[in-house]
């Protein structure tokens, strides 16, 4: 994968994101739904430099101008289909392999609702489904429940990744259990990719710092007052909580360390600060 | 399927996308996709919930009844 550092002499330290057979150098994941036109998401897809977006398999309208397809390559970026709208696994396994006819990748987003109001995920219908097409030979990232055990589950039928939710689809509530996404990056080996719930860069950074791979979102840029400048937001939050992730944090405390040494501070007589001058000489001295 | 003892009906009708649609008795896949679509790029077909692969297409002639959705990526995800 090309290198998107627009500086020669950036001394970056080549940290590539991993998942089955491909290297990415971008870790946040655009989606495409939500965008008020192809324009729009065209600016913010180039602003986030995501080297992957999502797209849904649908009935094809012909009377609907232009394609999301030729503005995700002018982007320069992969297509990962996926099986948004699917209830069962039987639905999701037929349009993944629909997805794979029409797009010519074994990439699926395999994403298998149970709850309308939540579009929480069943966990039950993911795991059969992606049973079925890790067999049939496809690159399985599921979307899933922020529970470490499903997520473990998932890995070891062979998913390239697990995708955690930070809270429903489309919410912006971002991130409302770190404590079992530390769990599940702990827990499993293949990259952890935060899916859903993102609301704001702050949310992204938490997610990378937390020790997520790779963010995943959508509608927080696409549906943003100004999706482009969100978009190179998202990019920045992403890039600055990986960077604190690996440069490893100090611990927290609940109280103070000095932060200057008491090694060779000065010794003041209480009289002399009391001299009459002190406070009238010229500024500068606070 | 048409037995050898009625005679051929000269239209087939099926569902495209959850519309009736009739085509000339033969019509097959190809056909289908060409009324709505400029070119097979990005496309995908399904005939009655199975896939049906693109290199199958000329070959998969319309049967009455057929549920056929033709699919395309749109924004989503």
């Amino acid at each position: 994968m090309a290198h998107r550092t627009t500086n020669p002499n950036a001394t970056e330290v080549e940290d590539p994101l991993v998942i089955g057979p491909e290297t990415f150098s971008s870790r946040l994941i655009m989606g495409t739904g939500g965008a008020p036109s192809l324009d729009v998401l065209e600016r913010a897809l180039v602003a986030s430099g995501t080297e992957m977006t999502t797209v849904a398999l649908r009935r094809l309208d012909p009377t609907t101008s232009g394609s999301v397809l030729d503005v995700i390559t002018r982007a320069g970026a992969r297509v990962l289909p996926n099986t948004a709208g699917c209830y069962t696994a039987a639905e999701a396994v037929l349009t993944a392999k629909l997805a794979r006819e029409a797009f010519e990748t074994d990439w699926v987003k395999l994403e298998v609702i149970g709850d309308d109001r939540t579009l929480l995920p069943d966990v039950v219908e993911l795991v059969d489904a992606a049973e079925q097409l890790v067999d049939a030979g496809f690159i399985v990232l599921p979307y899933t429940t922020d529970d470490p055990v499903i997520a473990r589950r998932l890995a070891s039928i062979g998913c390239a990744a697990v995708m955690p939710l930070g809270s429903p689809i489309g919410s912006g509530a971002g991130i409302r259990n770190p404590y079992n996404l530390s769990i599940i990056r702990e827990q499993v080996d293949v990259p952890v990719i935060l899916d859903a719930g993102i609301g704001t860069a702050s949310d992204a950074a938490l997610a990378m710092e937390l020790g997520c791979d790779a963010v995943l979102l959508a509608t927080a840029v696409t549906r943003a007052h100004d999706p482009t400048l969100m978009a190179r937001a998202m990019r920045a939050g992403v890039e600055a909580g990986r960077a604190a992730r690996r440069a490893g944090r100090i611990p927290q405390k609940l109280y103070a360390q000095a932060s200057s040494s008491f090694d060779g501070l000065a010794e003041w007589d209480a009289h002399t600060l009391e001299g009459p001058a002190f406070g009238d000489d010229a500024g500068g001295r606070s | 399927m048409t037995s050898d003892a009625t005679p051929a009906p000269t239209t087939v009708t099926v569902l495209v996308n959850g519309e009736e649609q009739a085509f000339a008795a033969g019509a097959t896949i190809t056909d289908v996709v060409a009324t709505i679509a400029t070119g097979p790029k990005g496309i995908a077909v399904a005939c009655n919930a199975e896939v049906v692969a693109r290199s199958t297409w000329g070959a998969t002639a319309l049967r009455a009844g057929d549920r056929i959705e033709v699919l395309t990526a749109a924004q989503g995800g």
